[in-house]
């Protein structure tokens, strides 16, 4: 068997996963070989991830839109485990792997050195991350949640100290019951269609019996109480601030896009198997995913407004963010314009972005504020040995460190409460497109365009109260010590967000695209079920 | 068999629940074991409840599916133990490491 390139689908699970077991290998000491071998794992899943994201546009002839499956085992489709890479999970992917690189540069400043086995936990989150993205199984869903949560456990409790095992405490817990829910979501609905393949029950769910109906409704449901939890939705969502709060920055900095994951299921399962093909399940839920998504943003919004410190401001626009996308999804799933959704894509990606940015943002700004001096002097290290490679000491010691920080902290904030003419403002200008034409014909409509705008409002009041604070309101003499490693991976992010805003023809059009994709569920069913296996003679 | 199996899913999942609610850390843990049992028998039932059948059918031939026992809930279930095993031992050591740093077993760190 050679590795082609139809191998490729495989390699941002399994790149992670060997670079994850590698840096085991290798003596706490060694944390330079670490840290290269995270890098490089990293750059290898980022260009595996664009590769994968030029390949989903197809060509002319497939419409724009390719689906590449990858049998696991090459067993037939609704028998084996299928991953399944469509535009929208190589989007995702793609979102992943920028955010990666800079998180992982960052921790080498400094984090990385607070506790055992950063990078093996590292590499293991973005494996669970990369492969719930791409699985078609429901069930091998659950599997890489678990591999992503394990991860994230070992991260957030990073470093030790009070604040993190007691938000750690919390964030496990939910985690477990959540975890228990996805079960019992996931069994009942094999037990009903006897299917756990995300393409089979496409094809399943208008033929359901009426009997079987109301257990398969209750089984999703219950499905998607896990995820609403994960996508840190109200009710569900306490956990929240206090553990992205809690975590140290690279790592609340990757967690950013962990909550995406459950809105990408959500978004993934909701329009797949509740599509408009589904019968008398059609639009299942959406109702109850536009008011849950609404009153997440509305409680994110105050949650900026009474959060003092950066840390909870960026945990709560966290909320706002998936919030945002949430309610979209379910105008859409609704049978809404379609515009919402692409135009919320387009927002998910900036605001993810944006809070990443800002999460690593806290540490240099705090050095800023005089409150606390660079945390590696602080905690004491348990693991640091004369033997120890020496400190990347690159200090920027350019006047202008303030005002780089300040530009920084400014577009991050921008692209997070919307403001022209960033990213934020071409996502948020799309949807109220859309929920202008909705609002015509249903009234509260009105009340998504409102939360919309308070949202963006807040965001900005908050951020401009901490901003003049921390800028403003300090009265240091010498600018403060911040490293080359810490810079470079905020002034990365700072600089994708304005790609975004420059390229937004572009970008906003794959968004349509993907939209455009996902409201044709059957095209999805239809290729994985009849994905070639490699005995038979592929392509 | 039924009533006796739904019986017992029903009374280990009420019994977690009421534990994951109280505010000691070893009851919560203890909780969340009987919850995992409770969703591992659920698990296991989705796939009909039959007694001393094989869920192996043999090579070839046509077989009755109905004299089997369906294998892939069981697959599951394995899955199912271990991760939840996996992930209950963390969440002991957290707590542990909760108890030690905070002096107290309550959820909160702290005695209200």
């Amino acid at each position: 068997m050679t590795v082609g390139p139809e191998h490729l689908i495989i390699a941002p699970i399994v790149v992670p996963f060997l670079a994850g077991a590698l840096t085991l290998i290798y003596d706490e000491r060694q944390r330079r070989a670490k840290l290269g071998i995270g890098l490089v794992s990293c750059a290898i899943t980022l260009l595996a991830a664009v590769e994968l994201l030029v390949r989903s546009k197809g060509s002319d002839l497939t419409g724009g839109n390719d689906i590449g499956f990858y049998l696991l085992g090459d067993w037939a489709a609704p028998y084996g485990i299928v991953l399944v890479v469509d535009r929208l999970s190589a989007m995702m992917l793609v979102l992943t792997g920028l955010l990666a690189l800079p998180a992982l540069v960052f921790a080498a400043a400094g984090p990385h050195r607070q506790g055992q086995h950063f990078h093996a936990m590292f590499q293991f989150l973005l494996m669970g991350l990369n492969g719930a993205f791409l699985t078609g199984d429901l069930f091998n869903l659950f599997v890489f949640f678990e591999v992503l949560l394990a991860a994230s456990y070992g991260l957030l409790l990073h470093g030790g100290g009070v604040a993190k095992v007691r938000a750690g405490l919390h964030y496990i817990a939910i985690n477990l019951t959540a975890s228990l829910l996805f079960l019992i979501g996931v069994s009942l609905v094999y037990g009903v269609t006897g299917t756990l393949n995300m393409a089979q029950l496409v094809q399943l769910v208008p033929v359901l019996t009426e009997a079987q109906r109301p257990l398969f409704h209750a089984g999703a449901a219950i499905m998607a109480v896990a995820f609403l939890v994960k996508a840190g939705v109200w009710p569900l969502a306490f956990w929240l601030p206090a553990a992205y709060a809690a975590g140290a920055a690279p790592v609340a900095a990757v967690f950013a896009v962990m909550t995406k994951v459950g809105v990408y299921v959500l978004v993934r399962l909701s329009l797949l198997i509740f599509g408009a093909q589904a019968g008398a399940s059609a639009g299942f839920g959406a109702e109850l995913l536009v008011a849950g998504g609404l009153l997440t943003v509305t409680f994110g919004l105050f949650g900026t407004l009474a959060a003092r410190e950066m840390d909870r401001v960026a945990a709560y626009l966290v909320m706002v963010s998936s919030g945002t996308v949430i309610a979209a999804t379910g105008i859409v799933a609704g049978g809404g314009p379609v515009g919402v959704l692409s135009a919320a894509f387009f927002y998910m990606i900036g605001s993810t972005l944006a809070v990443s940015a800002a999460f690593l943002l806290v540490e240099p700004m705090r050095r800023l504020g005089g409150e606390a001096e660079l945390i590696t002097d602080t905690v004491a290290d348990d693991y640091d040995d004369p033997d120890d490679d020496p400190r990347p000491e690159v200090v920027l010691a350019l006047p202008g460190t303030v005002t780089i920080l300040g530009l920084a902290f400014t577009v991050s904030m921008m692209a997070s409460a919307g403001l022209p003419p960033l990213s934020g403002f071409i996502g948020k200008l799309g949807m109220v497109q859309g929920l202008l034409d909705l609002a015509s014909v249903d009234g509260w409509a009105w009340g998504f365009i409102a939360v919309l705008f308070l949202s963006g409002f807040a965001t900005l009041v908050a951020t401009l109260r901490i901003g003049i604070r921390t800028f403003w309101g300090t009265e240091t003499t010498e600018p403060p010590r911040i490293l080359a490693l810490e810079f470079a991976p905020i002034l990365f992010l700072v600089a994708l967000l304005a790609v975004l805003a420059v390229k937004a023809d572009v970008t906003l059009g794959y968004m349509v695209d993907t939209t455009d994709a996902l409201l044709q569920p059957t095209i999805y069913a239809e290729g994985v079920l009849g994905a070639p296996r490699a005995e038979e003679g592929g392509p | 068999m039924e009533i006796i199996l739904s019986a017992a899913i029903g009374v280990l999942a009420a019994s977690g629940t009421w534990l994951i609610l109280r505010p000691r850390t070893f009851q919560v843990i203890i909780g969340l074991c009987l919850l995992s049992y409770a969703v591992n028998l659920f698990i296991f039932s989705m796939g009909r409840v039959m007694l001393g059948v094989p869920p192996i059918m043999p090579r070839g031939g046509f077989v009755d599916p109905t004299a089997y026992a369906d294998p892939l809930p069981q697959a599951l279930v394995l899955t199912a133990i271990v991760i939840s095993f996996a992930t209950t031992a963390l969440f002991l050591v957290v707590m542990i490491a909760s108890r030690g740093l905070t002096g107290t077993d309550h959820v909160d760190g702290a005695e209200r």
